[in-house]
């Protein structure tokens, strides 16, 4: 099969969506002639002209809402939100307005949208351009998060979130538009709340989202070479959950580490381990745990940064205590 | 192209004279603690919603705010289903989930009222953007009060209308309080010349003349269906009531001489009346049985709204996702 990038695939997804469907079109910075600074939409305005493909001026909050009454009336709008940070601009476009609408209405407004964002720190971006807030999202009922893992999900999930007909919000991490992975010539969609057991694996499940998926599946081949059998499993989408395929890994190997970029207090890793927890009290032999970013601002300088992200080698530390019942504190 | 027939006229009126209403009965449920939570009372500017709403038509959209029953009801809305949403009750616009201040009606093209203050100018603007991307002859009017003119997302969205040239007419009505405060202590400058910085044509009009806002705006929205827009409209009017219903004891923001001379002295209603006896399109006979059959409709709506059932405890987490 053939390979391309995980911006490839985003690139993609969008311009068939957008031959397949005349009302999906794109707003945000500098989509058009600059394809985005990460340049994942290049191309797309020479194909579809500057009337389906927006540039606008920086004003996050005014463009997120009127993709919200485009979307409202009408049309299927993909919002580009160049840094993930800057959904703190549009919270109340994002959060007040689009994922109530169809509440609201008694189900009678609809607001398909998708705003693709990123996350992901190491790229010596500081505190402001770094930061991977899906669970802030996460938390709002009414809005879906999607969290492509490779090339293949971002793909898939894509078209997936342009079909739907609630907003959607997509985080892409910045650092993976580079990587390569196999994605098929022919059309494919990845429904909504369907996890991917990655690997399977008898002792432990990691389970983690976005970039964190290959620090898990880096720390399960090393955990193998230790004589320890790891599940490695994606959720791709963290609302909706698949709780079920989550809870029938965890209650075969009665241990998990829950994986994600977002700070680890109040973040989606302690929901997910929550949910666990909860459900599958009774088949544990550990306690869930959690590995999120560090609960600090992203720090600037690369000694400093590198550190508050979680990696394999944390994850096979972690995984080798719990399985040893290291981990078990007594009250 | 000005109203001229008698039936413009009398639909006009009567517009207006089931704002006054429904508001007079949502405010009396209010206070014998029949209505839960609280709600915004848009009498005194009934003259800008039926306006700007009779010259337009279903397929045309608005965004409404807090103070949203006036323009609810001269987009076309039905008491009933209007007084059930008020009540909370499964047969309102909303199945009761969005109440006075959420309440929407897109069968005639109101996408809702809003309870952030200037939350929907987004909206009207993105409803005008998809007109134009759709080749679509629809004008959507934006309506927020001197208020929201203190919000940074007005701004934003004004530049992109004026850039793009979108069918949409934002119409600030200005009741001269921004909840318990005068306008002049939250706006500096001139209200029209905050649109006219972006190039958008501005105009001010004497919000409680409903023929001026009419025969005004029946022009912006030909011209606005062609390209012509966007544009901005000032409306001169004023709230009988305080910001919410429980504002009672107001006399520290505005006098009882100054609300008695806009009701005595202004009133849109009262002015419209007069003017059509004048002009022998009604005679008092007539206006008396105009305002008899709303009275009677309002209390029936009441009634029936009243005895509705509230919606199934099973509607909770319906409508959370569309399908």
């Amino acid at each position: 099969m053939r390979e391309i990038t995980l911006s490839q695939a985003v690139n993609e997804a969008i311009a068939e969506e957008m031959r397949r469907d005349p009302t999906v079109f794109l707003m945000g910075e500098d989509v058009a002639e600059a394809g985005t600074p990460f340049k994942v939409l290049s191309g797309l305005v020479e194909e579809f002209g500057t009337e389906r493909v927006l540039d606008t001026p920086i004003s996050e909050p005014g463009f997120v809402g009127m993709a919200v009454g485009a979307a409202m009336t009408g049309a299927r709008p993909i919002v580009d939100l160049m840094f993930g940070d800057f959904i703190y601009l549009v919270m109340d476009q994002l959060c007040n307005q689009a994922a109530k609408q169809h509440y609201m209405s008694g189900g009678k407004l609809t607001v398909p949208m998708v705003l693709r964002t990123n996350m992901g720190a190491t790229r010596r971006s500081a505190a402001q351009h770094s930061q991977s807030l899906q669970a802030i999202v996460a938390h709002i009922p009414g809005l879906k998060v999607a969290m492509p893992s490779s090339a293949y999900e971002a793909k898939g999930l894509m078209k997936t979130a342009i079909r739907d007909n609630n907003p959607v919000v997509i985080f892409e991490d910045k650092l993976m538009y580079q990587d390569k992975a196999p994605v098929p010539e022919e059309e494919y969609l990845i429904p909504f709340g369907e996890a991917h057991v990655k690997r399977e694996g008898s002792d432990i499940t990691l389970i983690g989202t976005s970039s964190m998926v290959q620090v898990a599946e880096k720390a399960a081949e090393m955990l193998a070479a230790e004589g320890i059998s790891a599940e490695v499993i994606d959720p791709r989408t963290i609302v909706p959950l698949d709780e079920a395929t989550l809870l029938a890994s965890v209650k075969k190997t009665s241990r998990a580490i829950v994986i994600d970029e977002g700070h680890q207090s109040y973040g989606a890793t302690a929901e997910i381990a929550s949910r666990l927890n909860e459900k599958a009290f009774y088949h544990l032999d550990a306690p869930v745990l959690r590995m999120g970013a560090m609960d600090v601002p992203v720090p600037f300088s690369p000694a400093l940064e590198d550190i508050t992200v979680p990696t394999a080698e944390q994850v096979v530390e972690n995984a080798r205590k719990l399985c040893a019942g290291e981990m078990i504190h007594a009250a | 192209m000005t109203k001229t027939n008698t039936e413009d006229y009398l639909r006009m009126y009567t517009q207006m004279v089931r704002i006054r209403t429904f508001e007079d009965n949502a405010n009396q449920l209010y206070l014998s603690a029949k209505m839960p939570g609280l709600t915004h009372m848009y009498s005194g500017e009934e003259a800008v919603a039926v306006g700007i709403c009779e010259a337009l038509t279903d397929d045309d959209r608005i965004t409404s705010t807090h103070r949203g029953h006036g323009h609810c009801v001269a987009k076309g809305a039905e008491f009933k289903e209007m007084f059930c949403e008020l009540l909370g009750k499964a047969e309102g616009y909303c199945r009761g989930k969005g109440g006075s201040m959420h309440i929407a009606d897109q069968s005639h093209g109101n996408l809702g009222a809003n309870a952030i203050v200037g939350g929907s100018m987004g909206i009207a603007t993105g409803s005008a953007l998809r007109a134009k991307l759709q080749g679509s002859d629809d004008v959507t009017v934006c309506f927020f009060g001197d208020g929201a003119t203190a919000q940074g997302l007005m701004y934003e969205v004004m530049n992109m209308a004026a850039l793009w040239r979108l069918p949409v007419i934002y119409a600030c009505e200005n009741n001269g309080y921004s909840e318990y405060t005068k306008t002049e202590e939250i706006a500096a400058g001139s209200i029209t010349a905050r649109a006219e910085a972006f190039g958008i044509e501005s105009h001010q009009v004497d919000g409680q003349d409903v023929l001026a806002v009419n025969e005004l705006t029946q022009k912006l929205v030909e011209r606005a269906r062609k390209g012509e827009g966007p544009f901005f409209l000032e409306l001169m009017t004023y709230r009988y009531h305080g910001h919410h219903v429980g504002d009672i004891n107001r006399e520290y923001y505005r006098s009882k001489d100054e609300e008695k001379d806009w009701k005595e002295n202004r009133d849109p209603i009262i002015r419209f009346r007069a003017w059509l006896v004048e002009q022998g399109i009604a005679t008092e006979d007539e206006i008396e049985a105009i305002n008899a059959a709303i009275e009677k409709d309002a209390t029936e709506a009441v009634a029936y709204a009243e005895a509705a059932p509230y919606p199934d405890v099973s509607e909770v987490d319906m409508h959370v996702f569309a399908a």
